[in-house]
């Protein structure tokens, strides 16, 4: 099992606002990492950081050993990254299909009715919908969509901002099971949640953060068993 | 009744070419979110550099256009690289500032190169088709600028809608952060709508300085000012808009210059936008997206 990231190290600032303080953590191949942590704890800024959509201060960000500092965000998908931002950031007013081709945007095209077709059989749901306007999609849609887009750019590591955010209990397990199908298809993912029990129940290993550090890490199970996790994010 | 008709037919005529215009605010618009007022100014200058390159240089018409085309590409791309795009995460006044400061900065510098006399274009089409026994002549020029708009308006909704450039446009233009997380290089994309924008400029210069040919520093600043009101008429960021906006407005100017007075055509241009944004906000064709709370 390879490593696929590595951040060591790393510090964010939000002008005076230091936001990430030497964060430190790794995601090797096949693996379902998840980052917990309360509001405000710094996980979006993290991923953020990851993208390049911020600059961390110092530290380091490697990607299968490459350095990404000076590479902008947008050639970061390229290298097979893909990041499904927090609050899901679909085009709202464009069609579905067109959402899908624009997470190909980096693909040279030879791949995509295959891709298209490996999201549709993915999510059903999406193919009924394929010339809607993404804006009139319902929470658990915009969803799906904002995670099949992410899967045309063919990713080795997909991360994932709280997809549960907003959603009925029962569309969370779906999206659940959906991130529990695309782990045994071989994506590693790289999970943000503030549902920990859900988190913590799919992932091989997970870190806790408090505000802007990593206090606690170790197996989903080993955490999920932990009585400073319990208190704190899974209610005693 | 032809009379009528004769102005109707001036107005849309002279609202194509705002319709050219506008429709390169409304897309630098749409995906920079700025005012680029330096916009109508570039109309001036594709209007000096073709009158040049058929009188001095001697080129043939098409060839005058198309350099003329090339130079103001050129200009929009380094005004954009140079002016704008060091302010991209300021806040809108500064840009707002920036943009007029480089319209002055053009129609100077227009000033200091070709000086302050009028010079006299020459059309790049000549006479008249006679409708009517030559009761209702309509200019070659005004036929060929509205089909020169139309086809544009056409093309640019194929463009946007059909092409994978395009599509990175409308992605842009939504969600920048978004964008660049699908492997957009979004500068890239910003440069391409003002090279777009300035080209439309430049064929908007031949074809206003062909229908009114007097040619100064200022020529493009009252046509540029007209064309934003019609892209905001129509809904500012809307291609449809920008088109419907222009057209409108030229005739809304032509009549009014006919049967009102010459004096308050514009004011009665500009009360009309107030009234048309007064019932709707957005304009004719916009959305309109209230602020997030
Ligand atoms: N644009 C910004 N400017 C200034 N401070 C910011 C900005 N974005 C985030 N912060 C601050 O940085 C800290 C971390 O924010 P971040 O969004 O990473 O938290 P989070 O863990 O993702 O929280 P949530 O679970 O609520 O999404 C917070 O204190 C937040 O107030
Ligand atoms: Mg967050």
């Amino acid at each position: 099992m390879g490593q696929i990231l590595k951040v060591d190290n790393i510090n964010v600032y939000y002008g005076a606002i230091h936001a990430i303080k030497g964060v430190s953590l790794e995601v090797n191949e096949g693996e379902i990492v998840t980052l917990i942590g309360a509001n405000g704890a710094g996980k979006s800024t993290t991923l953020k950081a990851i993208s390049n959509l911020l600059h961390p201060k110092t530290g380091s960000i490697e990607f299968f050993g490459e350095k990404l500092a000076h590479i902008p965000p947008h050639k970061i998908v390229e290298k097979g990254l893909a990041h499904v931002p927090e609050g899901r950031r679909i085009f709202l007013q464009m069609t579905v299909q067109e959402n899908l081709e624009m997470g190909a945007y980096t693909q040279g095209g030879k791949t995509f009715n295959e891709d298209i077709d490996g999201v549709f059989k993915q999510f059903p749901r999406l193919l009924e919908r394929r010339k809607q306007i993404a804006g009139t999609l319902s929470g658990g849609e915009q969803q799906m969509l904002a995670m099949g887009r992410a899967l045309m750019s063919r990713p080795k590591l997909l991360m994932l901002d709280e997809p549960s955010m907003g959603l009925a209990p029962i569309l969370v397990e779906q999206i659940f099971d959906i991130i529990k199908e695309l782990h045994k298809n071989g994506t590693t993912i790289l999970l943000v949640e503030q549902n920990a029990q859900m988190a913590l129940s799919v992932a091989d290993r997970a870190y806790v953060m408090e505000t802007g550090r990593i206090t606690l890490s170790g197996t989903g199970a080993e955490l999920a068993q932990s009585d400073s996790v319990r208190k704190a994010y899974l209610g005693g | 009744m032809l009379e009528f008709l004769s102005y109707l037919i001036s107005g849309i005529s002279l609202g194509s070419v705002y319709a050219i215009i506008a429709l390169g605010y409304t897309m630098v618009y749409g995906i920079a979110k700025m005012l680029n007022f330096a916009h109508g100014d570039v109309i001036m200058v594709g209007g000096y550099v073709s009158l040049l390159a058929m009188t001095s240089l001697g080129l043939p018409t098409w060839a005058a256009i198309l350099l003329a085309m090339v130079v103001c590409t050129v200009l929009g791309v380094i005004i954009e690289g140079l002016a704008y795009k060091p302010l991209r995460s300021a806040p809108s006044l500064a840009v707002l500032i920036t943009a007029i400061g480089v319209s002055y900065f053009l129609q100077n510098s227009a000033l200091l190169i070709w000086g302050a006399n009028p010079k006299v274009y020459s059309p790049i089409i000549e006479g008249t088709f006679k409708l009517f026994d030559g009761k209702l002549p309509i200019s070659y020029i005004s036929m060929l600028t509205v089909s020169v708009c139309i086809v544009i308006m056409i093309g640019l909704t194929i463009f946007t809608s059909k092409s994978k450039m395009g599509k990175a446009m409308r992605a842009c233009s939504e969600d920048k952060a978004a964008a660049q997380l699908m492997g957009i290089n979004v500068n890239k994309t910003i440069s391409l709508t003002f090279a777009i924008g300035s080209a439309l400029a430049a064929i908007a210069g031949v074809l206003l300085c062909s229908s009114y040919p007097t040619l100064m520093p200022t020529t493009g600043s009252m046509p540029g000012i007209k064309a934003f009101t019609a892209a905001v008429f129509g809904g500012i960021g809307s291609i449809p808009g920008a088109f419907l906006g222009g057209i409108l407005l030229g005739i809304i100017e032509s009549l009014a210059k006919a049967y009102i007075s010459t004096q308050l055509a514009n004011t009665v241009v500009f009360a009309v936008l107030i009234i048309v944004l007064l019932v709707r906000p957005a304009g004719l064709l916009g959305k309109y997206v209230p602020e997030k709370v």
